[in-house]
């Protein structure tokens, strides 16, 4: 058999690919490692600018996270963060999933049109709104209260899932339900009854998604919330937190990491819906 | 001269061996017809005359030289796909440019020769169009006028015809054949279609698990199959398959007759049948049966031409027949051929 | 009627003897129809909801705010009175609010261009298969995933005026000399330069998924058919690959841009719009007039310049969605 041709180049192609790849995984991971070794470094290792801030000059330490949990409202900020991530994803899911079907399902040339209207809600963004709904929270005692997110943060997580399970609800057959219907179901109970438990995967990607959404927005907690102890993580953290001071950064950056990382993890295993709801409307 | 050859062609996947050691050459100028069932190895053997998959082991040669190593565009081929792959952004004229263009030719000679390449396809009219303002057929005309523009050495054609409408396909199988007799260019055709091959090719080579089983002109293959398999994946309705005497005896449905239909002096063999089930197709009659003694109560297809008008009645038993030389005998163990009669 | 008659429109079961809802019957033969049976009317309430929160919190807030920016609201007033365009023409006289327009503006371009680029890159880079791929993409969506503010932070410690990892690598390389010690934050240049630099970081991530969700849609033999016809690296890419991802590149390119020029995040933490206000874009100077400084009106007015880039840019997605038909 004829040999194949120099393989040099062959090698060479795929080191070049490996550099490549490194260089861009180097530049996006880097800040993330960054925040790693801070967490767990030592006060003096950090002072020290003669020590190679890259590697620990000290052995790791867990003072930085004690004094995180212990010393400030960090636990606090989770809890609020989780409780106002829950009960919006709630409300989401009851408004989003009938919507979304409704969508995909029931609609004729006007349904089509609202859906697009609907994702060009975006275009009025919280950076637009959040002056408005200043005034209207405080005119509506919820000023300070964790309960004017759970009030207003729909306004952004409902849109994008309502067009999410549009897609969804549009890629189940409609022989499923056309089936239960010659079985005796109106189309409203063959909705309940047989397409929202097959539909699980999609819901489950609504709750991630709003608890992502939840976990990451900032304007309207930074607009509406002023005492640390009703601060969400997100905000908490900057606000509060960030002092210049020199001694505080390992708590910082342990901040920073125990939120971001399990984020990432459970975004990771749900990014091809997410993009494909993004680019439904390009991609078809 | 060969044009096309393969040596020992093999390529290797996890589940096994798609193409298994294949020896293979190619008239110059000839047609032939690669045709199997889905999974038989005739795309991927087709796809490595290509370049578009490297063997596991074996060579390629086109023309005489070795191209097993070269990329596609380095072997002087064209090929049509089944869904043509025409490039959806190019109008039709960009797209039968496109090679010319790849190839550097000047842009004076390569509108001339786009316009050749699409008359000869009746789409000249049809140049500042986009593909997904072509109906099918069409389409498929834009993607042959694309292989033809650059006169290459070979063609590769996978499954063009069907994605087409039946009706369709046997008029562009009729132009197809006529098209490439004008050209005389080697052409190298995939199909899964029986019918298609025995119409279309000079030669046909019945692959299956990825090895030839037969390589012949389509009488050839029709009348002296190598092989059960060869048997019956040639002819529609398949040949009849009896085991007897340890030894495995085929007919052809249309071999299987009453006796007045043959002439006195041939040596026939009874076949009696109990009729099943009896299907009107206009040109022919299909008559579904089982053996009765001396024969092994098996199923057999008898097919009855119009011109003999004998009334069937199903559950009734005919006495049909077959004649002597007509029965083809095969090896119970390999579906071998043998020669006649234990 | 029977079900099996129609495959995409199923005609609902007439019930027994219930109320009729004639009102949206589709075809005139169904007069007696269930409500939940009947379709457009089992439509509006499913949507209903949705559509609605997403009005009063939406549209109304929206409305809202075009009437502050041509009132006197403030955080604490009781009374609002219609002032005309006066605060919008105040604004037009703020050298601050100038720059931050100018600022938005420079930012969004910048970054995107570098954004739609290196994604290109990074997604042609990922698109074989390879070991390890998983993780790869994990850590090079990071910058996407995590909070924003979270990331930021990070940032702003990698910029420490002190502590630099940057600047300590410069040194330790003999890249800096002895007098040069870069302020990232503290320069008004150097400042946008690490404002684009975080922009960049946050979106190249989710752009690269996005052109590589649109790589993946290309049949693979349109490239098989390319190179039989002879196309080698460079044809392929900007005759074939280039104009068929170009609808998708157009939607990562949007987002990106909305997404930085509304951003109020990157700089509210990096540099709360500073050194002196040179770093203010117009999200964060409502914000710090509006909220901060309690003038509802003015900040209200100023976060409305955001509003006419979107609406473009609404146009542009929705004439990118209808023509995209390639296939």
């Amino acid at each position: 058999m004829s040999s194949p041709p120099f393989s040099a180049i062959r090698s060479l192609k795929r080191t070049g690919h490996v550099l490549l790849l490194a260089a861009f995984v180097a530049f996006l991971a880097f800040p993330f490692y960054w925040m790693a070794i801070t967490t767990f470094k030592s006060t003096k290792d950090l002072i020290d600018t003669t020590h190679n801030p890259f590697l620990l000059g000290a052995p790791p330490t867990l003072d930085n996270l004690r004094v995180l949990f212990f010393q400030t409202d960090f636990g606090r900020w989770i809890l609020n963060t989780v409780e106002v991530g829950v009960l919006v994803t709630l409300i989401t899911l009851v408004l989003a999933v009938p919507a979304g079907y409704a969508l995909a399902r029931l609609s004729g040339r006007w349904g089509h049109r609202l859906g697009i209207a609907i994702f060009l809600t975006y275009l009025i963004p919280p950076t637009i709104l959040f002056i408005p709904f200043s005034r209207i929270v405080a005119d509506l005692g919820l000023q300070d209260s964790l309960w004017s997110l759970v009030l207003v943060y729909p306004s952004f997580t409902v849109p994008f899932c309502t067009w999410l399970m549009m897609g969804f609800f549009k890629s189940i057959p409609r022989d499923i339900e056309e089936a239960a219907m010659i079985d005796g179901l109106s189309r409203f109970r063959a909705f309940i009854k047989v397409v929202v438990p097959v539909s699980s995967a999609g819901m489950l990607t609504v709750v991630i998604f709003t608890l992502t959404l939840v976990m990451q927005e900032f304007v309207y907690a930074l607009t509406f919330i002023t005492t640390s102890a009703h601060y969400t993580v997100s905000v908490g953290v900057p606000t509060f937190l960030v002092r210049g001071d020199v001694y505080f950064w390992g708590s910082l950056m342990g901040a920073c990491l125990i939120v971001s990382i399990p984020v990432a993890i459970v975004y990771n295993l749900f990014v091809d819906r997410f993009v494909a709801g993004f680019t439904v409307g390009a991609v078809k | 001269m060969a044009t096309v050859e393969t040596r020992a062609l093999t390529k290797h996947f996890d589940s096994g061996n798609a193409v298994d050691g294949i020896d293979l050459a190619v008239r110059e100028g000839e047609f032939l017809v690669l045709v199997g069932p889905s999974g038989c190895g005739k795309t991927t053997l087709l796809r490595m005359l290509a370049g578009l998959e490297t063997p596991s082991s074996g060579d390629v040669l086109i023309g005489g030289r070795v191209v097993t190593w070269l990329p596609p565009r380095k072997r002087d081929i064209a090929m049509v796909f089944q869904s043509y792959a025409l490039y959806p952004h190019l109008s039709v004229y960009g797209n039968i440019a496109f090679p010319l263009q790849s190839a550097g030719v000047p842009r004076k000679e390569v509108a001339g020769k786009v316009r050749n390449a699409a008359a000869m396809f009746g789409i000249d009219r049809l140049l500042s169009r986009k593909p997904r303002q072509l109906s099918g057929g069409e389409r498929q005309r834009v993607a042959l006028a694309r292989a033809v523009v650059r006169a290459p050495v070979v063609f590769l054609l996978d499954e063009p015809l069907s994605n087409l409408d039946a009706k369709l396909r046997t008029s562009a199988r009729d132009e197809l054949q006529q098209f490439q007799r004008r050209l005389g260019t080697t052409t190298v055709y995939v199909t899964h279609d029986q019918v298609e091959a025995m119409g279309l090719g000079d030669r046909i080579a019945v692959l299956d698990h990825g090895r030839i089983h037969q390589l012949g002109a389509p009488r050839d293959v029709y009348h002296d199959p190598a092989d059960t398999f060869v048997a019956t994946f040639i002819g529609s309705p398949p040949m009849n398959l009896l085991e007897e005497n340890d030894v495995l005896s085929g007919v052809r449905p249309e071999q299987l007759l009453p006796p007045a239909a043959f002439d006195q002096g041939d040596a026939t063999v009874p076949f009696p049948f109990t009729v099943n089930r009896i299907e009107y197709l206009g040109a022919d009659r299909l008559v579904y049966g089982t053996l009765e003694a001396p024969h092994p109560p098996t199923k057999v297809i008898s097919r009855l031409p119009s011109t003999i008008a004998l009334p069937i009645e199903t559950g009734r038993r005919y006495d049909f027949a077959v004649r002597e030389r007509d029965l083809k005998f095969f090896d119970r163990e390999t579906g071998r051929r043998m020669a006649r009669g234990t | 009627m029977s079900v099996a008659d129609s495959a995409h429109q199923p005609n609902p079961l007439p019930a027994s003897g219930e109320r009729a809802q004639s009102r949206h019957a589709r075809a005139s033969s169904h007069r007696r129809i269930h409500p939940f049976d009947d379709e457009s009317w089992l439509g509006r309430i499913l949507l209903a909801p949705a559509v609605i929160y997403i009005v009063a919190l939406v549209g109304f807030p929206f409305f809202l705010a075009i009437f502050y920016s041509v009132s006197d609201a403030t955080v604490g007033s009781t009374t609002l009175h219609f002032v005309g365009l006066r605060n919008y023409e105040r604004i037009l006289h703020d050298p601050t609010f100038w720059r931050s327009l100018r600022n938005a503006i420079v930012f969004t371009v910048v970054s995107q261009a570098f954004v739609v680029v290196l994604g290109k890159i990074l997604a042609m880079a990922l698109y074989a298969d390879f070991p390890g791929k998983w993780a790869v993409r994990f850590l090079i969506l990071l910058p996407w995933v995590a909070p924003i503010s979270l990331g930021s932070i990070g940032w702003l410690w990698i910029f420490d005026p002190v502590y630099s990892v940057i600047n300590w690598s410069g040194r330790a390389l003999h890249l800096f000399g002895p007098g040069f010690w870069p302020i990232w934050l503290g320069q008004p240049d150097l400042a946008m330069a690490s404002i684009v630099m975080v922009d960049v970081w946050r979106l190249l991530p989710l752009a690269t998924v996005i052109i590589l969700a649109g790589m993946s849609s290309i049949p693979q033999d349109i490239h098989d058919a390319a190179a039989v016809d002879g196309a080698g690296f460079w044809r392929h890419l900007f005759r074939i690959n280039l104009p068929l991802i170009m609808p998708i590149m157009l939607v990562a390119l949007l987002f990106g841009i909305v997404f930085t020029f509304t951003d109020l995040i990157v700089v509210y933490v990096l540099t709360r719009g500073g050194p002196f206000d040179s770093t203010q874009v117009i999200a964060s100077y409502a914000y710090f007039t509006g909220v901060q400084g309690g003038d509802l009106a003015t900040g209200a007015a100023i976060s409305l310049f955001l509003f006419p880039v979107l609406v473009v840019a609404a146009i542009v997605f929705l004439t990118i969605a209808k023509r995209s038909e390639v296939t």
